[in-house]
């Protein structure tokens, strides 16, 4: 397996443990990784508001690049994901966009790749290969999976998985010994950048899904997207403190968690850097 | 609300309505008004007008209304409209195409609106400089443009203790071919800072 890997720009920084933990167990998975040489912004949560051509033009540059790297392309960001994978859509169905776009980035990009989220690249592996590879089983660990908005909908372009009850991070989580608790706010929006623009908005969304993690019993969750994991991790603080909430519960990347349970060492896997305390779930898993 | 007299909103921008179709992509006269875009809404409760009403005033062509209402920068796009309705029109589509609208009327958003704009104003600055976002520049710049110039303050000591904070932006060797493609989309269509 194969990629041309695009890390996007929290990768050294808001993301760093999502960074960290997934070349380390794709290093597990025998994935190779590479990355796309000079990968640039897809634009975020922002261009879509600006142009639809600047839309498609800005993950295109990437794609480009990929394309002459002959790989199809993953990324761990549900974001980025969204991004380059609408681009890729209407890069390969819409040839006049196409067109417009070819003329402005330097590599032009003809639609052959297949774009991936990295839940679906990690989700596709034998699941007999990443069973020979769990070592540290987190057996009696009930994880919330978080799916958030943006790695399963709009189906059309994402398509890997149900858009209301997805079960990839589920099925991987069950792989890796946990037990994956069905809840009712899986794909419920954390509102993304509303945590910097909007505050006030964003801790109600995100008191929704706490409480709702919460109620299910889950002992943590487990997230697939820097947005996610930031308004969770770091804003649950302002979600108790402007809500009158009393919330402690860790988010980890899918990632980290299947690297505990290949044996990998939480610093390696940067389990040290979230702002919700880990250490209650890491000593629930040893 | 004033009184609106929908037969002559419809005459009157018939070319809105058919602008908003072709550039959104989206079948907007199929929506019978179910309902359920709102009621699958995370936003709704912040916005001045529900999806489903967005969608029937575009079909009124009330442009005035819908380039200045802030439910058009509220919405997080995240799809559950979409995915839900029977009628297969993609409402985020909708909501990205009047937003574009609005930043190209010159309409000028306010409260909770402006501080999205801002947000998306400031985070693309940094793209076009970098070729890459750049957070802490993303945070200041927003901070100075929307006049909250402490909002995220109680996140820098302990991001940067975390050392999930890049004080200085990467620049990829790209960054000029990034900033022009920014200025060719300009010519192109026009309005994109």
């Amino acid at each position: 397996m194969k990629y041309a890997y695009f890390p996007g720009c929290s990768y050294h920084g808001t993301g760093k443990e999502y960074e960290s933990s997934t070349q380390a167990v794709a290093k597990k998975l025998g994935m190779e990784l590479v990355t796309i040489p000079d990968w640039s912004c897809c634009g975020a949560t922002a261009s879509h508001g600006k142009s639809h051509l600047l839309n498609v033009a800005l993950p295109a540059r990437s794609l480009g690049i990929a394309e002459e790297m002959g790989m199809d392309v993953t990324t761990g960001c549900a974001a980025c994901y969204q991004q380059l994978a609408h681009a890729n859509h209407k890069m390969a169905e819409d040839a006049g966009i196409r067109e417009k776009v070819n003329k402005i980035i330097s590599k032009p990009y003809n639609g052959t790749l297949k774009v991936k989220s990295l839940v679906e690249a990690v989700g596709t592996v034998d699941p007999e290969t990443i069973k020979a590879q769990i070592v540290k089983p987190l057996t009696g660990l009930k994880v919330a999976a978080y799916y958030g908005c943006l790695l399963v909908r709009p189906q059309k372009i994402t398509g890997f998985d149900d858009p209301e009850k997805p079960m990839f991070m589920d099925n991987l989580m069950t792989l890796a010994g946990a037990e994956a608790l069905d809840w009712a706010h899986k794909t419920e929006c954390c509102g993304a950048s509303l945590g910097i623009s909007n505050l006030d908005i964003a801790v109600r969304l995100i008191n929704k899904i706490i409480k709702a993690a919460v109620e299910s019993g889950a002992d943590c969750f487990v997230v697939a997207c820097p947005f996610c994991h930031l308004n969770i991790d770091w804003h649950q603080k302002n979600v108790n403190k402007k809500l009158g909430t009393s919330y402690d519960i860790p988010v980890f990347y899918f990632t980290e968690l299947l690297g505990l349970a290949m044996g990998l060492s939480p610093d390696e896997l940067g389990l040290k850097t979230h702002f919700t305390d880990t250490q209650k779930v890491l000593s629930l898993v040893g | 609300m004033e009184l609106i007299k929908v037969n002559q909103s419809i005459e009157k921008n018939a070319d809105f309505i058919k602008e908003v179709g072709l550039e959104s992509g989206q079948p907007v006269q199929k929506c019978y008004q179910c309902g359920k875009c709102t009621a699958g809404c995370p936003v709704a409760f912040a916005m001045d007008y529900p999806p489903q009403q967005v969608i029937r005033m575009v079909q009124l062509g009330m442009k005035d209304e819908l380039l200045k209402s802030n439910t058009i920068w509220i919405c997080s796009t995240c799809h559950t409209c979409s995915t839900r309705c029977p009628c297969e029109v993609e409402i985020t589509h909708v909501m990205d195409t009047l937003r574009i609208m609005a930043g190209k009327s010159g309409a000028t958003p306010a409260g909770k609106a402006k501080y999205v704009e801002t947000m998306y104003n400031a985070l693309l600055s940094t793209v076009k400089s970098y070729g890459r976002t750049y957070e802490v520049g993303l945070v200041l710049q927003n901070n100075l443009k929307s006049g909250k110039l402490f909002n995220g303050a109680d996140m820098g000591m302990p991001m940067f203790q975390k050392g999930k904070l890049q004080l200085m932006p990467s620049k990829i060797q790209g960054a000029a071919e990034v900033a022009r493609i920014f200025d060719e989309v300009r010519k192109m269509e026009g309005g994109v800072k």
